[in-house]
């Protein structure tokens, strides 16, 4: 049942909030069949989810005409997640997110997605559009076969 | 597709002859969340010390996160005590990540919690 070819799951989700449960679903599906522990699989979804919400609210601008695509490819002992949308990428990595500004008012309470996804994931990636195909954040996460 | 956040305000004994808040929350916490989050605080009693119960929520997203920060910026601007249980591990980390831990500590289960808070009412 895993994926022995290495031939990627793909799948497009409208722009719309709620959505990313089904890329969340997916994503832990395919994880569970490569042998990720519980642990790791609940990591992957969040991740998955904050890089879906940046792609439905941000890239696609809640556009439900706008799909927001969602390609997993299991390599060997890694399990490689690309969440991809029609917008033109980031400016910059926003700073880790600093709860005490936040709970002084002096910080944005929100923005921490991407923190959280760096945070969970062994690899993210935001690739900026360059050639009007849209942008994506590629994310990866690796069996640890020594912690067996 | 999403659930929707349910919040039923509660209170219970602080084991002396106090009384403890608890916000007990079901569903999804997300972006859609702020008025069973954010406003089922507002209409609690703010002199006492405030339990968050996440026991029945499936889901939290960053922008449910930001929702649970607010109650905790308006919590310290009052000198009222919070504290949460009922998160699952991962989330317990998730909230330990961002930080939120320094403002109010995180516990397995109710009876941990109340007593972390018990006696501490305001008024």
């Amino acid at each position: 049942m895993a994926n022995p070819n290495g031939r990627p799951v793909e799948l497009h989700i409208p722009s719309r909030i709620g959505y990313e449960k089904i890329a969340m679903g997916t994503a832990a599906s395919v994880a569970r069949l490569m042998g990720f522990p519980e642990d790791r699989i609940e990591d992957l979804k969040t991740a998955i989810s904050e890089a879906c919400i940046n792609a439905i609210e941000h890239g696609n601008k809640l556009n439900e005409n706008l799909s927001v695509g969602v390609k997993l490819a299991a390599c060997g002992d890694s399990l490689e997640v690309k969440v991809l949308d029609n917008g033109t990428g980031i400016a910059s990595k926003p700073a880790k997110p600093d709860i005490d500004r936040k709970m002084h008012g002096e910080e944005d309470p929100r923005g921490m997605g991407m923190f959280l996804i760096q945070s969970l994931v062994d690899e993210a990636e935001w690739v900026n559009d360059t050639n009007g195909e849209g942008s994506y954040v590629r994310l990866v996460i690796k069996l640890d076969k020594e912690a067996d | 597709m999403q659930t929707e956040t349910k919040a039923n305000i509660d209170q219970i004994s602080d084991g002396n002859h106090g009384r403890i808040t608890v916000l007990r929350f079901s569903g999804d916490i997300s972006s859609t969340s702020r008025n069973a989050v954010v406003g089922s605080y507002a209409g609690i009693d703010k002199s006492l010390p405030v339990l968050l119960d996440f026991t029945k929520v499936d889901y939290i997203n960053s922008s449910g996160i930001a929702l649970v920060i607010q109650i905790l910026m308006e919590a310290s601007k009052l000198g009222q005590k919070v504290a949460a249980f009922g998160l699952t591990p991962h989330f317990q980390k998730v909230f330990t990540m961002v930080g939120i831990v320094k403002y109010a500590a995180i516990f397995p289960d109710e009876s941990s919690a109340a007593a972390s808070v018990a006696g501490s009412a305001t008024s």
